[in-house]
């Protein structure tokens, strides 16, 4: 790989031993994907998980004297003031999450604790070159800004945070972005649920190809952009796609393939979105809680919950997970006195896959998100999957 | 007969080991790191061990953060596998491997995947790219 003389510099550890650690795995990284040479980065988000991988690999960069160069956004951990007053925490995991804070905050991070950056406090323009982990995230970057980014590790973002640099290669370059595979849309899509579903069936079908959309409405919203991306990026490794006439490089179909044909064209009917959500939701009976947020909710989503449970009251515990801004927001809208007199909550800076949710494992719940049902699997957390209407009415009932 | 086959670095290493093979791409947060054993639903190796395994399998696939996650949970408690043997390289799997030391190849002879089976006993190379079966 070509490198200059600064990166050059880099690898060599004139710019210390942690700038060091990190070029050394983006040159490695950019072996292994025959990039040419490294280009800056203007964006970065780090996937910060607040556990054992995440923790080992920033602390080492930190020992090391790494410092960002471009400083990143991150992700959630817990909330732990929060659940501090509601449950019991144990030492182990308080540690754990003090550590994971202040080895962000020394390598130079912006701890902003949200999983949806790109909807606040790091937006990217159409085309920047950025490096982003999360799996709702680099969807939303590639496909709805046009901005560039691979689907990063948290660690390789990092590096990139600290480098300020990232391999070339992959959805950087614009023949990798097109379009693969053309997926005709005959289930009707009603709301943004249905988003989850599609995005959940869609690899099934075409493996990791860049799917473009045909015949799904032309004004979905943010949540349901995001949603698709989340699901897309969970159920495989599919870190853009197109929707003609609705996202910047599929204007038009040709424009989406970039005049190639279609590798592929498949169609996505009502059935199999009945199949996909029959496989990944547990079955319905009584629940103990709702949880909501994954990817976190935007002000939009809290207030519709807010809307539902207004003046009502909640038969299990219900919390909505989301940003510390948009707590703040619904706090001054009003939404958050609603929630908490119907028995729900906001919960900020927290993400599902978290050790402060133990007081739920193995019980029982509903959810909109499949990729929340996903992960938790390991935490034992058994998820009723609907979509949020559903699920409202099911923690007034308790049951479904 | 010991064949050779010719396969491409992803993260450097040379070890031996038995060959397990999946048909499914896979997230190794979903193994219990306890056990090596896998956990996801309706996963081709669901309820089998890939511990000290060569895993031979098409794709990781997950989110960007649990990959390394999981990676890292089974290296430490020794349930892990060898090394991996993949066909598509994502950069969330490569970073992770890297940084884990965990040796991976790529680009592995068409005629490897005829012939391999469950159990094999192989020798890889992934730093000077190559792969026997024993």
């Amino acid at each position: 790989m070509q490198l200059t003389e600064e990166e050059l510099g880099m690898l060599d550890g004139k710019y210390g031993k942690g700038t060091q650690i990190a070029m050394k795995i983006q040159v490695a990284l950019g072996d292994v994907f025959n990039a040419e040479r490294m280009v800056p980065v203007s964006r970065t988000h780090v996937a910060l998980s607040n556990q054992e991988a995440d923790l080992w690999f920033v602390e080492k960069m930190v020992n090391a004297g790494a410092k960002c160069r471009v400083s990143p956004t991150v992700n959630p951990g817990f909330n732990l003031e929060y659940f501090q007053c509601i449950t019991k925490i144990s030492k182990k995991d308080e540690e754990t999450i003090l550590r994971t804070r202040k080895a962000y905050k020394d390598v130079g991070a912006t701890l902003t604790f949200d999983c949806t950056p790109y909807l606040e406090k790091n937006v990217p323009r159409f085309g920047e070159i950025t490096a982003y982990s999360e799996s709702s995230a680099t969807p939303f970057i590639n496909s709805v800004y046009g901005a560039r980014t691979n689907r990063e590790s948290a660690q390789s973002a990092l590096c990139a945070a600290i480098t300020g640099r990232t391999p070339l290669y992959g959805f950087l370059l614009d023949e990798n972005r097109k379009g693969q595979v053309l997926v005709d849309v005959k289930a009707k899509i009603k709301d943004d649920f249905d988003y989850q579903l599609l995005g959940y069936a869609v690899p099934k079908k075409l493996k990791f190809k860049t799917p473009v959309f045909v015949n799904v409405p032309t004004s979905p919203s943010p949540a349901a952009l995001m949603n698709l991306g989340a699901q897309l990026n969970t159920a495989g490794n599919v870190p853009m796609y197109h929707i003609v006439g609705v996202t910047p490089e599929a204007r038009t179909v040709e424009d989406a393939f970039q005049g190639s044909d279609p590798e592929n064209v498949i169609t996505i009917t009502e059935e199999d979105l009945e199949k996909v959500h029959d496989e990944i939701t547990d079955p319905g009976g009584k629940i103990d809680f709702a949880l909501f947020g994954c990817p976190h909710f935007n002000i939009d989503q809290v207030a519709h919950v807010s809307h539902l449970v207004d003046q009502k009251q909640l038969k299990v515990k219900l919390f909505i997970m989301t940003s510390s801004l948009t707590k703040e927001l619904a706090h001054r809208m009003g939404y958050l006195d609603t929630l908490q007199a119907a028995g729900g909550d906001i919960v900020d800076d927290t993400c599902m896959d978290q050790p402060c949710w133990e007081f739920l494992y193995g019980k029982k719940g509903v959810t909109d998100s499949p990729k929340c049902a996903y992960y938790t699997k390991r935490r034992n957390m058994q998820f009723v999957i609907r979509n949020v209407d559903e699920c409202i009415e099911a923690a007034m009932r308790g049951e479904i | 007969m010991t064949e050779t086959f010719a396969c491409h670095k992803v993260s450097e290493g040379i070890i031996e080991g038995d060959i397990l093979l999946s048909s499914d791409d896979l997230c190794f947060y979903l193994v219990d790191p306890k056990t090596g054993v896998v956990i996801e639903k309706n996963h081709s190796l669901e309820g089998q061990s890939i511990a000290g395994k060569i895993l031979v399998f098409p794709s990781g696939k997950g989110s960007s953060v649990v990959q390394a996650d999981g990676m890292y949970q089974l290296k430490m408690s020794g349930k892990g596998p060898k090394a991996l043997i993949i066909k598509y390289p994502d950069t969330v799997l490569v970073a992770s491997s890297i940084i884990m030391e965990m040796p991976v190849v790529d680009k592995v002879d068409e005629q490897f995947y005829q012939q391999v089976k469950n159990g094999d006993h192989v020798l890889l190379d992934a730093t000077n790219g190559h792969l026997q079966i024993k």
